[in-house]
């Protein structure tokens, strides 16, 4: 099936559990929407909130992160540094005026290949509601050229300067 | 980097049959940096792997990517053959388009789009790589065995028997731990001292064990490989290397009243003693607590009869250095004694069942010294309080384990076996005696186990009543315990002669700081914590720090030794090599930039972050830095996530290459 927008979606996923998940996944020939890109880290713990921002001024139009479940954690404790951090920055990323259905956070283990198909169709089908994440880009587009701008405010706010 | 190779694989009809491969090389030699692309049937075959060779010295390739199945699969197999073609193994990465993609996926176009991202992504990560050699660190190939109980000691022998140094530390005048102090042992009640002093004797005899009695762990400095431990002798005042152990001292001691704690205070002691009669090293020690001769001067006695010349009242702490590359904690357990509670206690329940005020009431470990042929009693069951034979006896077990409300929710394991123990121990020494069991549960998984409990109810008649008991007071000379069965369903109860507690295991007073001293972790009732509860159950998070025993949680004999010898396994392992190897995927500080707020040595698990000084010439400090130790960092990242400067940076998973991967969305 065929849709109007097909969305980016990249998923910061830990190589222990949520990456082998995704393995799993496809070795019991889960089927599930081709839109996701995987960047694996060693662990949650080592996903700078910066990568998120990188992300989405790049392109992307939603994020996954995803890791161990709390105390399963292969460094014992990244998962959980990585859970607070985020809890902050959603926050964060809220007042910068970032729809947070945009970012989704949850536990893939290992063996829950039919969870990683699931939330990933399902982010999926959400972001595709939602339309494509045009500030990031529209700002960047802004940054580079600096002529007529579209937006009325802006250009009062450009002329000032 | 520059000329990177892409090769991407069929693998059979697996990824072709969704991918179209072709299109997928042909989109790669038009990205930025690829100087080969191509595709073939098998790469990870023989024939693929030449290919790959080949193609790195025809084309000079500085970096390969192999797109394929998951890095899960065959990243090992691809740096291996980067290595053979004379890559550093770590300019080689592989795009997963087998399980992330051509599997997953139904639709030929699409999938083809996102095995092209996939590959560029990679190729861009690659250009980023730099090249890793693995890390070695020199092993000190001595060990070190914290505890002298049956734990420590399996390990320490096993240790030495393969060859190595070890070097045995004891708190305790004595090494055996309570192993020595037990009577008999499940399942099969052979005597616990015949089995256990011979293995001592070992310990002191053995060639390579270096034995550290009334000792204690001082400091722990360095990392594995290259501890160096401070130990502290505590004064024994009697000079080790004169004493021969003859005795005389401890007979003409005036002093003779002191409880023996060995003999949980059942029998007496002198001032010069030695814990029990087996003792390793017979040596034995002034308690100056007790001691005349410390209280007021007035003694002297053991100094003049001692033959050798070996008692010493000015002998002083002493402390003692040790290099080893490996440590085995095995520092065992102590019985809950709810008898009155400590100060700060988190746990409830103390006073409980009349323990502590009716004499008749006794632990578990009092029993055993009650029913030890070498204990105060010489075998014999009477009562505490006035030494008669007890015709009915109480065990109640699950005293403090399983309690949620009073703060210890673990079951203790080991109770269920040895108060069925008790139970037999007692019928055959006072044949005409009963024997009731408050239980729970009764949990007796392991070898001959269920067997043997059901002996002591089936054949020596012991009568089990499902129940908890509510309350324990005296009345006369007997002491009463109400309790209930909750199998019938009715009130129970009992006027008993001698109550015995199944008190819950804790670990050893000391443990917390012991394992801040050595940098280990450990949960909120003190056990200490393996690496992985199920594929790394005897390491410590803290490289070259491995657990033996009750102090990682109750366990029986036969489980302590398995754990201890497997300790023992994996300190050969460490020793098995001069040079320690580690995957270089660890964090690296640039000092240039690191304002030393030493937020990465917060998130740390492994305490592998040091503080650095940083000299001038004429030796003034400038600054201090954050210092990853190589030795120790595990590679998770944390530190770099959570670095406010960015001045750390984990090798393999930069920034650089993140955000290299980021650019191609």
């Amino acid at each position: 099936m065929k849709h109007d927008f097909e969305p980016k979606i990249v998923a910061f996923v830990c190589t222990w559990c949520t990456y082998a998940g995704a393995d799993l996944a496809g070795t019991s020939r889960m089927i599930y929407p081709s839109n996701v890109r995987v960047v694996k880290f060693p662990c949650t713990g080592r996903i700078d909130p910066v990568f998120i921002l990188k992300a989405f001024q790049k392109g992307a139009d939603g994020i996954l992160v995803s890791g161990c479940h709390p105390g399963d954690c292969h460094y014992m404790a990244g998962n959980f540094h990585a859970r607070r951090r985020f809890a902050v920055f959603r926050k964060l990323l809220e007042f910068i005026g970032v729809d947070l259905n945009r970012l989704e956070f949850s536990w893939v283990s290992a063996a829950e290949g039919g969870k990683w198909v699931e939330i990933v169709t399902d982010l999926t089908q959400k972001i595709r509601k939602m339309g494509p994440l045009t500030q990031f880009t529209d700002l960047a587009d802004e940054e580079q050229w600096s002529g007529a701008l579209s937006n009325p405010e802006l250009k009062a706010v450009y002329d000032q300067v | 980097m520059s000329r990177i190779g892409v090769f991407i694989c069929h693998c059979g009809e697996n990824i072709s049959r969704t991918v179209d491969v072709e299109q997928v090389a042909q989109a790669a030699r038009q990205m930025t940096g690829v100087a080969y692309a191509c595709d073939y049937k098998y790469m990870c075959s023989d024939p693929g792997q030449t290919l790959l060779k080949k193609a790195v010295a025809e084309h000079k390739l500085e970096g390969i990517v192999v797109a394929a199945c998951s890095p899960r699969m065959h990243e090992k197999t691809f740096r291996n053959a980067a290595q053979a073609a004379g890559l550093n193994p770590f300019l080689c990465e592989m795009a997963n388009i087998r399980e992330h993609c051509s599997w997953v996926h139904d639709d030929r176009a699409e999938a083809t789009t996102k095995a092209t991202d996939i590959v560029r992504m990679l190729v861009e990560r690659v250009r980023k790589n730099k090249k890793l050699v693995p890390i070695t660190v020199p092993v000190t190939k001595r060990a070190l065995v914290i505890g002298g109980g049956i734990a420590g000691i399996q390990a320490a022998l096993d240790i030495a028997d393969c060859g190595h140094q070890v070097v045995l530390v004891e708190r305790e005048p004595s090494i055996g731990g309570h192993m020595a102090m037990l009577s008999e042992t499940f399942p099969t009640l052979d005597c616990s001292q015949c089995i256990m002093t011979p293995r001592m004797v070992d310990v002191i005899n053995h060639p390579r064990i270096t034995l550290h009695t009334y000792s204690e762990i001082e400091c722990v400095d360095g990392y594995i490989g290259n501890f160096s431990i401070t130990i502290k002798k505590k004064a024994r005042s009697v000079d080790m290397a004169k004493c021969t152990g003859c005795g005389v001292c401890m007979e003409k001691c005036p002093q003779k009243k002191i409880p023996n704690e060995f003999d949980k205070n059942l029998g007496f002691r002198p001032a010069i003693y030695v814990p029990f009669p087996q003792a390793v090293p017979n040596t034995p020690v002034i308690d100056r607590e007790h001691c005349t001769k410390f209280i007021n001067g007035k003694c002297g006695v053991c100094q003049k009869v001692c033959g050798p010349g070996a008692v010493d009242y000015e002998q002083q702490d002493q402390l003692v250095v040790e290099q080893v590359g490996a440590i085995v904690v095995a520092t065992g357990f102590k019985l809950y004694d709810i008898t009155e509670k400590p100060k700060g206690s988190a746990i409830k329940g103390y006073g409980e069942f009349g323990h502590g005020k009716i004499p008749d009431v006794i632990d578990g470990l009092t029993f055993e010294r009650l029913a030890s042929a070498s204990g105060p009693t010489g075998g014999k069951i009477v009562r505490p309080s006035d030494g008669k034979e007890p015709k009915q006896v109480v065990f109640v077990q699950c005293v403090g384990s399983r309690a949620r409300e009073k703060g210890i929710s673990y079951c203790s394991k080991v109770c269920c076996m040895y108060t069925a123990k008790h139970t037999m121990l007692y019928k055959h020494k006072v044949h005409d005696g009963q024997a009731y069991v408050f239980f729970m549960d009764a949990r007796t998984p392991g070898k001959s186990y269920d067997e043997f409990w059901r002996r002591a109810i089936e054949e020596e008649e012991a009568v089990y009543v499902r129940g908890m008991v509510s309350r324990v007071y005296q009345k006369g000379d007997k002491v009463v315990v109400m309790g209930s069965d909750i199998a019938v369903g009715v009130q129970v109860e009992i006027e008993a002669d001698l109550v015995v507690l199944a008190t819950a295991i804790q670990p050893r007073d000391g443990a917390d700081t012991l394992a801040q001293k050595l940098g280990i972790s450990y949960d909120k009732y003190n056990f200490y914590s393996e690496a992985h509860a199920k594929l790394r159950p005897v390491e410590c998070a803290t490289a070259g720090i491995y657990l033996a025993g009750a102090c990682q949680g109750p366990k029986d004999i036969p489980d302590t030794v398995a754990q201890a010898s497997a300790a023992a396994a994996k300190v050969m392992t460490l020793f098995s090599k001069d040079q320690l190897e580690r995957e270089p995927i660890v964090a690296r500080v640039n000092e240039k930039f690191c304002v030393g707020c030493l937020a990465c040595k917060k998130v740390c698990a492994y305490g592998a972050v040091e503080e650095k000084e940083i000299r001038d010439r004429q030796g003034n400090l400038i600054r201090v830095v954050a210092y990853v130790n190589p030795g120790l960092c595990s590679g998770c990242g944390t530190c770099q996530a959570t670095c406010p400067s960015k001045s750390v940076e984990l090798d393999g998973y930069t920034d650089e290459q993140v955000m290299a991967m980021l650019d191609t969305l």
